[in-house]
């Protein structure tokens, strides 16, 4: 699904495809949730409930050939980029037939095909990664977009700022969307930054920003359709700082211990697919069939993946060291 | 697809010049190729190597960067991903340390985590070592903890020959490369071959044959340990000297062949001694020719402290013939 | 009792929000457990009724322990998670440890002796008591020139008398013998032979020759069996790894008697080819030889049939054991005149007795008589020798 213009095209196929890409994505989580209790998926579990909207409303307005840079919170990202579910789910099982191999698990998604570099578990790690994606196509002389997503706990390391700097200085083709969920695993964002208007960071690099409702996925549509269409016209980057919240803890094991429980439901009230399904159903837009087809649709893809998890196999032992070097062939 | 390299008309040329000249040869020979870091166009590069290509290539080839080593390496990474050959200067090891997120996190686990999709075709140069005074910050000799790290390899050119012939191996490589140049080196003068070309990075060398007792070094350490095996000639002490040239992968072979000749060995390893490179070597002697030691192993390192500001602290810091010339003597000592 | 992180091992139930006979839908919080990281909320992902609660406030268990039992339109379902699915496959077994070092025979040092490994090493090669060696090495440790030097001592001190251990080497020919006797099924044939024409020939051979330059019959013997080998193969060759290769050549083991006991038998190669008197003095040398201790390991591997001839022991008759890997091995009695009858008529002539020992996987007694018979007709003829 890619679009040319700046308008947001809100057809009723459109408006239903957004509300079922976020649905997806939170019953997948909801079932990695359940998963990880069982110990199927181990190590660390970081979820995006109440992000959808950030990753459903941008990711759809990249092309094919541009690229995308995420952090360990990126299961999202992957399937609405169109990483397969299966796949993405036989790599958190630590399956061969996962999309890095198994090789990975949950935060660290590689797909070459969707364009997709990780999957990164050190806070802006993916940043300089992702100017030099676009420093390798602005020298090629290709058109193309890097995104890079990360979290505002991330515009406290010193690489964001390198990142940004450069970006601004070479005049890279580089769209930072910054998600501001409030909280870097359980530091608020009140008490870890002097400014804590993100995007005013960006602007002072001399960046295009802007700051958006994360919460409403046409909003971010909207924003992402101009931060895009300006990047491929000026060559230059830009900032969007996207506002959101994350209605589960920062990973399975957080006692949340820094936030109250009130905030959370205040914030659950306005969360992206709640908001979006009573517009839509307001507007009538979208009908309980379509509802029922859609959480249809998605419950058996997710069985379906499921399944395919379950039935995957290990890598053997014995191929432990290989993927270290570059293998040579004959 | 490997080259001729281009005719040198030089025969009397530094360790500085040939370099350049690999870099200048390596930016010709594929429009993948640019360099970026600190100082590397304008100023000419802090060891005056690049000095003349930003004017030859253009801004965009040599790439002056802004303070930012974990930024530009990590930029230098996804570069490479994304199609380029890039060769990132840091200006010393001292200042990898900002980047070591990059290098290690990024660089060498970019192919593993990604199950073999993606790899990172980069080389990072370094300059590296003590000798000139400039204290405990810009001093160091990391190149020992860079062959801790699989997923990348790491060279340390010695002589001229490997200083012109390493850098455009290490660019055709599909992994990482880091080049580690010692800087007491840059001002070495020497001869090179008109039609010097690229050289192997995947094994040691004998730098000179010897019966008695196998001296294993690499990089800045290498004249040091050749003028201790002259002097040991004198006193009819035959030293053979091993230039290791990469530090990972190591060349086991010729190491163990030394070994299984001379039957004594002693390492020698500007990093400091405490869980050094050298320990590393001794660790895979006694491993794979344990049976061949007629001696203890020997190390000449760095003393444990950080290296200080005054010449002759210095000195008696780092390795020194003297060093190694007593080290030896002392592994054939009789009763 | 739900695994909410990879160091988590057990949770404390602290309170239970639902209770027997609650409807729950998946998604609803059930109960708050107690973790090293503080309180954290657990969800149900079931839709049904509570039947039953299994754990009570305050226990402390691990993870994967039902807390709760659910009744729901599938059936009964556990609160906890189900026991986890298969272990991934075993860990990475630690990389096996490299051979161990090779036993020392006489490896022992004496308390407080050191000594290299190199040094070590090539004392055990050569057989050298370590206890008998001098350290110039730092705290007197023995370095490779001390082992060096002592191999050279004893080189020098080693007495003109063989050069192999006798006891190791009787040792070896009664396994040898042993083993010969177990593998191979061996077959006897014995044959009489007139040897007046031999005695003859030799009388008149040996007239005219300083006593160094004579022939013996046991030269005459060899070349007739070689002789015989060479229109026989299935006699001559080796029998290994369950099949017989017939030998190209035809190399003659002499049997030899040492000193003090064991016989030796080293091999003359290409005794067919060799004349009577090259054979005469192959064999003299050899005898020379043997009695000094310079045998080559190759001259005792290399026969591809035996002769043995115990004749001046005094007995008739020699049955003999193979040696392996060979196949055949022809014994000799003493000659001794018997009665002989010829044409009709009793006669007295020197005759021995001829035996031959053959493998039976290779050759069967038809063959072996063919064989022996030849040896004879060959005998009947020494100028053809």
């Amino acid at each position: 699904m890619t679009a040319t213009t700046n308008k947001p095209r809100l057809s009723r196929s459109h408006a239903c495809d957004l509300l079922k890409q976020m649905i997806r994505i939170r019953r997948f989580e909801d079932k990695c949730a359940e998963l990880y209790t069982q110990e199927k998926i181990r190590g660390y579990l970081h979820l995006y409930d109440g992000e959808e909207a950030v990753a459903v409303g941008v990711i759809p307005v990249l092309e094919k050939r541009d690229r995308i840079v995420a952090t360990y919170r990126e299961h999202g990202h992957a399937l609405v980029r169109g990483v397969p579910m299966k796949t993405a789910l036989a790599e958190m099982y630590g399956k061969r037939e996962g999309c890095s191999g198994g090789r990975g698990g949950s935060m660290h998604m590689f797909d070459q095909a969707t364009n997709f570099y990780g999957g990164n578990a050190i806070v802006g790690g993916g940043l300089p990664l992702s100017v030099g994606l676009a420093l390798s196509d602005q020298m090629r002389g290709q058109d193309n977009v890097t995104a890079c997503f990360f979290g505002e706990g991330a515009v406290a390391e010193g690489e964001f700022h390198e990142s940004v700097n450069l970006a601004a200085l070479w005049s890279l083709p580089v769209l930072f969307v910054c998600e501001n969920n409030l909280y870097a695993m359980g530091t608020a964002l009140a008490i870890s930054e002097s400014e804590t208007n993100i995007q005013r960071k960006a602007a002072c690099y001399r960046m295009a920003a802007e700051a958006v409702d994360g919460m409403d996925v046409i909003a971010v549509e909207a924003a992402a359709r101009r931060a895009v269409a300006a990047i491929r016209q000026t060559g230059q980057p830009y900032f969007l700082e996207c506002r959101t919240y994350r209605l589960r803890a920062h990973s399975m094991f957080d006692a949340q211990l820094y936030r109250d429980r009130a905030e959370v439901e205040a914030w659950r009230a306005k969360e992206p697919i709640l908001r979006f399904r009573s517009w839509l159903e307001q507007s009538k837009m979208l009908d309980p069939e379509d509802l029922t087809r859609i959480e249809a649709e998605v419950a058996a893809e997710i069985a379906d993946a499921v399944s395919f998890a379950e039935a995957g196999t290990w890598e053997p032992v014995g191929e432990l060291t290989r993927f270290v070097y570059a293998e040579k062939t004959a | 697809m490997l080259h001729k390299a281009a005719q040198v008309a030089v025969t009397e040329t530094t360790y500085r010049e040939a370099i350049r000249e690999a870099i200048r040869d390596a930016l010709k020979r594929d429009e993948r190729v640019f360099l970026m870091g600190e100082d590397v166009g304008r100023y000419g590069g802090c060891y005056a190597v690049t000095k003349g290509l930003l004017a030859e290539f253009g801004p965009k080839r040599i790439r002056d960067t802004p303070l930012s080593e974990s930024g530009f390496t990590g930029a230098g990474i996804g570069a490479a991903i994304g199609g380029m050959r890039p060769i990132v200067e840091v200006m010393t090891v001292n200042f990898s340390l900002l980047a070591l997120d990059q290098i290690l996190n990024s660089a060498a686990t970019i192919r593993h985590m990604s199950g073999n999709q993606f790899g990172v075709p980069l080389v990072i140069r370094m300059a590296t070592g003590a000798g000139r005074q400039l204290a405990a910050q810009h001093s160091h000799s990391l190149e020992g903890w860079y062959a801790h790290i699989p997923g990348i390899k790491v060279l340390a050119p010695a002589t001229i020959e490997d200083a012109r012939g390493m850098l455009w191996t290490a660019l055709e490589d599909p992994d990482p490369v880091l080049i580690f140049e010692h800087i007491m080196l840059y001002n070495m003068t020497g001869t090179l071959s008109p039609d010097a070309g690229p050289v192997n990075i995947d094994k040691a060398v004998v730098r000179q044959e010897g019966r008695d007792i196998s001296l294993i070094t690499y990089g800045g350490s290498l004249w040091k340990t050749l003028e201790a095996a002259a002097s040991l000639a004198t006193e009819g002490i035959e030293a053979e000297v091993v230039d290791l040239r990469t530090l990972r992968p190591l060349d086991d072979a010729t190491i163990m062949a030394s070994l299984r000749k001379t039957h004594r060995a002693v390492i020698i390893d500007e990093g400091w001694r405490a869980g050094s490179l050298a320990a590393e070597i001794c660790t895979r002697i006694v491993e794979q020719a344990f049976w061949d030691l007629d001696a203890p192993i020997g190390r000449v390192c760095s003393e444990e402290v950080p290296i200080p500001y005054p010449r002759h602290l210095e000195e008696a810091a780092i390795p020194q013939a003297s060093k190694i010339v007593a080290a030896a003597k002392a592994l054939l000592k009789r009763a | 009792m739900p695994s909410l992180g990879a160091d988590m091992e057990a949770g404390t139930l602290v309170e239970w929000l639902i209770k027997a006979g609650d409807p729950v839908k998946r998604g609803d919080i059930v109960a708050v457990v107690e973790t090293q990281k503080g309180a954290i909320e657990i969800e149900t992902f079931e839709t049904g009724t509570v039947e039953r609660i299994l754990v009570e406030i305050g226990a402390k268990v691990p993870v994967g322990t039902p807390l709760a039992i659910i009744q729901t339109q599938r059936g009964k379902e556990g609160v906890a998670p189900p026991p986890p699915a298969a272990k991934p496959p075993p860990p990475l077994k630690a990389p096996a440890a490299g051979p161990p070092p090779v036993a020392a025979k006489n490896g022992r040092v004496a308390r407080g002796a050191r000594i290299s490994p190199a040094a070590r090493r090539l004392a055990e090669q050569h057989g050298i008591d370590i206890l008998t060696i001098t350290g110039t090495g730092a705290d007197n440790t023995i370095l490779l020139n001390d082992v060096e030097r002592r191999i050279a001592e004893l080189k020098a001190q080693a007495p003109r008398a063989p050069g192999f251990d006798l006891a190791a080497m009787r040792e070896a020919i009664a396994a040898a013998m042993a083993r010969s006797k177990r593998e191979i099924p061996h077959y006897y044939l014995a044959h009489e032979i007139e040897m007046s024409a031999c005695e003859d020939w030799l009388t008149r051979r040996n007239a005219e020759r300083p006593p160094e330059e004579r022939l013996l019959l046991g030269a005459l013997l060899v070349k007739a069996v070689a002789l015989a080998a060479q229109k026989f193969p299935a006699f001559n060759g080796f029998y290994h790894d369950g099949k017989f290769e017939a030998a190209s050549s035809v190399h003659i083991g002499t049997a030899i008697a040492i000193r003090g006991g064991g016989l030796i038998a080293p091999a003359i190669h290409d005794a067919d080819r060799l004349s009577l008197d090259d054979l005469m003095m192959k064999m003299r040398e050899l005898v020379e030889r043997v009695r000094a201790g310079r045998i080559r390991g190759s001259e005792i591997a290399d026969p591809t049939i035996t002769v043995s001839s115990l004749g001046e022991r005094g007995v008739e008759t020699l049955y003999g054991i193979i040696y392996l890997p060979q196949v055949a091995i022809v014994g000799f009695g003493k000659v001794a005149t018997r009665p002989w009858v010829e044409g009709g008529t009793v006669l007295a002539r020197p005759i021995v007795n001829a035996t031959l020992a053959a493998d039976h996987r290779v050759s069967d007694g038809h063959a072996g008589a063919l064989f022996l018979t030849e040896i004879g007709k060959l005998l009947q003829e020494p100028e053809t020798l």
